[in-house]
C-alpha cells in the first residue's frame, strides 16, 4: 500500500475557490482539533453556503466526522477532546465564552450514521422529543409540528396511522427519516449529516438522497460521506479532506470534473481510499 | 490399552462426582423450602397474619418488615440511584473511581457491624432510643452501595448513541439523563432495586440492636419495632413448641416475600434479554 | 471557559455530593467502631486481641477476643474445606458438562441458595439440619474416632462443626458463580489444544482449564471466605454460644463462637460501658479482618476477569 505524499503544490494553500464568501452560513477559521495528543484537524478554513448542500468527502480517518462535530460543538463531549480556532454561525463565533453550546445545537442539528431513535418513545414522541427536551414546546401545537416534520422528511404517509408505535419498530431507512424529522422539528438553521446512508440499503439510500436535495430549500445541509457518487449526486459544493487537512473545496462540478489538486484527482478516480 | 480404560473410567467418575455436587447443593434448598412450607403453612390464617403476639399473631412483625422496607426505600433508593447516575454519567475521574472502590468495600461489610454503626449513630445519637429509623438507616447502609452499583451498570448498558441523539438536539445533559437515559435503563434499574430490597428484607443482624423487636404494632419512631427476621430468630430460641411453630409461619411469610421478589425479577429480565 | 451556574453544573454537583454518601457511610462506621471500642482497648491493649477471658463482673473484668477470632477462622475454614470443592464441582458441571437445557434451571437453583435469608438457614439448621449432621455424621464419627481430640466430646448438634457446614452451604452460590465465570473465561483455544492431543474431558479440565483459571478461582475462594467471616445469624443459632475460654475451638463437636455470633448473641445483654465497648471491639476486629480478606479477593478476581468481584453476586 503506497502512502501518498502530498506534494508541495498541494500543501501550499487549500485549493479553495469559494473562500470567505459573504453569504456563508457557517465558516470555520483556522480550525484545529485533537483527541488527547493526536491531532485530527489541521487548520481548516472552510465556508458553508446557506441553503446549499455541502459534501465532505475523503478516505477513512481523514477527519470529516471530527470536522462536522466541531460545527455543532459535539466534538468537545468526548473526554480529552479539544479544539482551537473559530467556527462562525451567521458571522458569530460559536466557541466564544458567552455562547452556550446547548443553544448552538438547537440551531445546528445532526443526523447520525446509525439511526438512533429514542428506544423508549413512540414515533410521535420521537419527533416531538426535540421540542420537549429543550423546553421549546410551550404554546405550540405539537400535532401540527410533528405532522409537518414527518411530511418534510417524506415519512408521514408511511407512519401516519401508527404514530403510537415505538420508534424502533420501523425499518432502518424509516428510522433514519424519523431521525431527520426529529431534527427538523426544532427548525434548525443547519442540518449536519454524518454518513446518514451508510447503514441503509440502496432503496432507502435513494429516498434519503432525494430528501436531502429537497431539504436545502429550507435548511443549510452539510453531509459527510465516503460515497463519492453520492456526493456528486446530492451536493452543490464539495470539500475533500485528507489526513486532517482540507485539500480542495469548490463547487461539486468543479471538484469532480476539474480538480485542481492531484490528490483530489487520485481520490476521485479511486486510486486510494 | 488399560491405561486408556482407566482414564475413561476416571472421566466418567468425575462427571458423576460433579453432578453429585450439584445434587448435594440443591438438597438443602429443597429441604428448606419443604420444611418452611410444611411447618409454616398450618400456621397461616387471617388471625395469624394480622393479630399481635398476645393474640397469637405475627401482625407486628409483618407490619414492621413492611415499614422497614418502605423507610429504607425512601432513604436508600434515591441516594443509591443518584450515586449510580453520577458514576455512570460523570464518572470518568479520580473522585468517581474512589467512590466506586468505597462502594465495593461497603458491600462486603459484615451486617452486624452495620448494626453497631447504626446503633451508635441513631439509637445513641440522633434519636436516642431504639427506633424504626435506626433500622432503616442500618438497612440503607447495606442497600445504597448495592443500588449504586447496579444503577451504574444498567446506565452503562444504554448505548451512547441515545445520549448523543438527545444532546445533538440541544438538550442539556441533566435533561438527557433524566428524560432519555434513565427511561432507557428502566428495566435494569428496577430489577437491581428489587433484588436489593429482597436482600434487606431478610436481614436480621442489623435489626437486633436498632429496632430490637416488639410484641406490639408500630408505636412511633422512638420505640422498638418488630420485624419478620427478628420474630423468626426470637421464636426459634423459645422452648415452647407453639411459639416455635409461629416462627416457621413467619419464616414462610418472609420466604414468600423474598422469593417472589427474586422470581419477579428473573421473569422480567428474561423477557428483556430475549428481545 | 468560565463555569456558569447552569442546570448541568448543578446536576453534576448534586449527583457528586450524593455519591459521597458512600464515603460518609465508611467514615461513620470507622468512627463509631473506633470510639466505641476505645474504652476496652485503652483498658486492655493488645491483651484484648490475645486474651481469652470474658468476664463482665465488676472488679474482675477481663475481655479477650481470641476465642472468637479462632472460632471465626475455624468455622470459615470448615466452610471452605467443604464448600469450595462442592462449588467447583457445580461450576465445572454447569460450564463443561451440563446439557444446554439444564444450564439455566440448575444455575438458577444454585443462585436461589443465596436468596434464602440467613435467619431461615438458622431456623432450618436448628430444627432439621442439625439432626441430620448429628445422627449421620457426628455420632458415627464420635463413636469411631472420638479418641481424636478434634472429635472429642459428646456431640449434640450445636457446635463448630454444624456451624461450619451451614456456612459451607451458604458460600456455595458465591464461590460457584465466580468460578463459573472464571472457567467460562478460559479461552476455547486452550481446551481445543488439549483435546487435540487426546486428553479426556476430565484431564482437560483438571490440567488445563483449572490451571489457567487458578488465580481467578483462588480469588473466588477468598471472596467466599470473606462472606463466611461476616455471616452472622445462621452461625449464631447453630454454634452453641460458648463464651470465654470455653469458646476456644478445641474440638469440632464442642460449642464455639465466632466474632459475629458473639455480638449477635450477647450485645443486648451487655451491662456497663466496658462490656459494651468489648463487643464493639470485637466488631472492629471483625471489620478489619473482613476488609483485609475482601480487598485481597477483589484484587485477584478483577485481575482475572476485569470485572468487579462483587458484581457477579447477582
Amino acid at each position: 500500500m503506497t502512502t501518498l505524499k502530498m506534494s508541495n503544490k498541494d500543501k501550499e494553500t487549500t485549493v479553495n475557490s469559494e473562500q470567505a464568501q459573504p453569504d456563508g452560513k457557517m465558516q470555520s477559521i483556522a480550525l484545529n482539533a485533537w483527541f488527547g495528543s493526536k491531532q485530527a484537524l489541521k487548520d481548516i478554513d472552510l465556508t458553508v453556503k446557506a441553503n446549499a448542500v455541502t459534501a465532505i468527502i475523503g478516505p477513512s480517518g481523514c477527519g470529516k466526522s471530527t470536522f462536522i462535530r466541531c460545527l455543532n460543538r459535539m466534538h468537545e463531549l468526548v473526554p480529552n477532546a479539544r479544539m482551537s480556532g473559530q467556527v462562525l454561525l451567521d458571522a458569530k463565533n460559536i466557541y466564544s465564552n458567552e455562547t452556550d453550546p446547548v443553544q448552538i445545537r438547537r440551531r445546528v442539528g445532526m443526523v447520525f450514521q446509525k439511526p438512533n431513535p429514542f428506544p423508549t418513545m413512540s414515533i410521535f414522541d420521537n419527533v416531538a422529543a426535540g421540542l420537549k427536551l429543550t423546553g421549546t414546546k410551550k404554546g405550540q401545537n405539537l400535532d401540527e409540528i410533528v405532522k409537518k416534520s414527518l411530511q418534510q422528511a417524506t415519512l408521514w404517509d408511511e407512519v401516519k396511522d401508527e404514530l403510537k408505535k415505538p420508534g424502533t419498530s420501523i425499518s432502518g431507512g424509516q428510522q433514519q427519516r424519523l431521525c431527520i424529522a426529529r431534527a427538523i422539528a426544532l427548525q434548525p438553521e443547519v442540518i449536519l449529516m454524518d454518513e446518514p446512508c451508510s447503514a441503509l440499503d440502496p432503496i432507502a439510500t435513494a429516498r434519503i438522497e432525494k430528501l436531502i436535495v429537497q431539504l436545502k430549500n429550507d435548511y443549510t445541509v452539510v453531509i459527510v460521506t465516503h460515497n463519492m457518487q453520492q456526493a456528486a449526486r446530492v451536493s452543490d459544493f464539495t470539500a475533500f479532506m485528507y489526513l486532517g487537512q482540507l485539500v480542495e473545496f469548490g463547487s461539486t462540478t468543479n471538484v469532480f470534473e476539474n480538480p485542481r489538486s492531484e490528490l483530489t484527482e487520485k481520490y476521485i478516480t479511486g486510486e486510494f481510499g | 490399552m488399560t491405561n486408556y480404560i482407566l482414564r475413561k473410567f476416571k472421566n466418567q467418575l468425575f462427571f458423576i462426582l460433579c453432578a453429585a455436587c450439584v445434587v448435594i447443593a440443591v438438597i438443602p434448598l429443597i429441604s428448606i423450602l419443604y420444611e418452611v412450607v410444611s411447618r409454616g403453612a398450618p400456621q397461616l390464617s387471617i388471625n395469624f397474619l394480622t393479630q399481635k403476639d398476645a393474640d397469637g399473631g405475627i401482625g407486628p412483625a409483618i407490619q414492621g418488615t413492611l415499614i422497614l422496607i418502605g423507610l429504607t426505600s425512601v432513604i436508600g433508593i434515591p441516594v443509591g440511584l443518584l450515586s449510580g447516575v453520577y458514576l455512570a454519567e460523570f464518572g470518568n475521574n479520580k473522585y468517581a473511581a474512589s467512590i466506586r472502590t468505597v462502594n465495593d468495600v461497603l458491600t462486603e461489610f459484615p451486617s452486624i457491624v452495620v448494626g453497631i454503626t447504626a446503633f451508635g449513630l441513631v439509637v445513641l445519637g440522633i434519636i436516642g432510643s431504639y427506633s424504626p429509623l435506626a433500622g432503616a438507616v442500618a438497612l440503607s447502609f447495606i442497600l445504597i452501595p448495592i443500588v449504586a452499583r447496579t444503577t451504574e451498570e444498567s446506565l452503562k448498558l444504554v448505548p451512547n448513541s441515545v445520549r448523543e441523539a438527545a444532546l445533538a438536539l440541544g438538550a442539556h445533559k441533566w435533561r438527557t439523563t433524566l428524560s432519555v437515559v434513565l427511561p432507557a435503563a428502566k428495566g435494569g434499574l428496577v430489577t437491581g432495586t428489587l433484588l436489593a430490597i429482597a436482600r434487606i428484607a431478610g436481614e436480621t443482624a442489623p435489626l437486633i440492636m436498632t429496632v430490637l423487636g416488639n410484641s406490639y404494632f408500630f408505636q412511633g419512631f422512638s420505640s422498638p419495632m418488630d420485624a419478620l427476621p427478628l420474630r423468626i430468630w426470637r421464636d426459634s430460641l423459645q422452648p415452647y413448641a407453639n411459639l416455635q411453630a409461629q416462627g416457621w409461619g413467619a419464616a414462610l411469610v418472609l420466604i414468600l416475600i423474598v422469593l417472589s421478589l427474586n422470581i419477579a425479577v428473573r421473569v422480567a429480565s428474561r423477557g428483556r434479554l430475549r428481545r | 471557559m468560565t463555569k456558569k451556574l447552569t442546570g448541568d453544573n448543578l446536576f453534576r454537583i448534586l449527583a457528586a455530593s450524593i455519591a459521597a454518601s458512600a464515603v460518609f457511610i465508611l467514615i461513620v462506621t470507622a468512627y463509631t467502631l473506633t470510639t466505641g471500642s476505645s474504652l476496652v482497648l485503652q483498658r486492655f491493649g493488645t491483651s484484648f486481641l490475645f486474651g481469652s477471658n470474658w468476664n463482665p463482673v465488676e472488679g474482675r473484668e477481663a475481655f479477650g477476643a481470641l476465642p472468637y477470632v479462632l472460632g471465626t477462622l475455624v468455622t470459615s475454614g470448615i466452610a471452605l474445606l467443604i464448600g469450595v470443592p462442592l462449588s467447583l464441582g457445580i461450576a465445572i458441571f454447569l460450564v463443561e458438562m451440563a446439557p444446554k437445557f439444564l444450564r439455566v434451571p440448575v444455575g438458577y437453583l444454585v443462585e436461589l441458595l443465596a436468596a434464602v435469608p440467613s435467619v431461615i438457614y438458622g431456623l432450618w439448621g436448628l430444627f432439621v439440619f442439625r439432626y441430620w449432621i448429628l445422627n449421620y455424621v457426628e455420632t458415627p464419627l464420635s463413636n469411631y474416632l472420638g479418641w481424636m481430640p478434634v472429635f472429642s466430646g459428646t456431640p449434640f448438634g450445636l457446635d463448630i462443626f454444624t456451624a461450619g457446614i451451614i456456612l459451607a452451604i451458604m458460600i456455595i452460590p458465591t464461590v460457584a458463580s465466580i468460578s463459573k465465570e472464571v472457567i467460562t473465561a478460559v479461552p476455547n483455544s486452550i481446551r481445543e489444544g488439549a483435546y487435540s492431543i487426546g486428553a479426556t474431558k476430565w484431564e482437560v479440565i483438571r490440567h488445563w482449564v483449572l490451571n489457567y483459571g487458578r488465580s481467578g478461582i483462588f480469588g473466588a475462594v477468598i471472596l467466599g471466605l470473606g462472606r463466611a467471616i461476616g455471616e452472622t445469624m445462621a452461625v449464631s443459632m447453630l454454634i452453641g454460644n460458648a463464651t470465654g475460654p470455653a469458646a476456644i475451638p478445641t474440638s469440632l463437636f464442642r460449642p464455639g463462637q465466632t466474632m459475629a455470633s458473639l455480638i449477635a448473641n450477647g450485645y443486648l445483654e451487655a451491662t456497663g460501658p466496658l462490656e459494651k465497648s468489648a463487643y464493639v471491639g470485637v466488631g472492629l476486629i471483625l471489620l478489619l479482618v473482613s476488609l483485609l480478606i475482601n480487598v485481597a479477593a477483589q484484587l485477584m478476581v478483577t485481575r482475572v476477569l476485569k470485572v468487579k468481584g462483587g458484581a457477579v453476586e447477582q
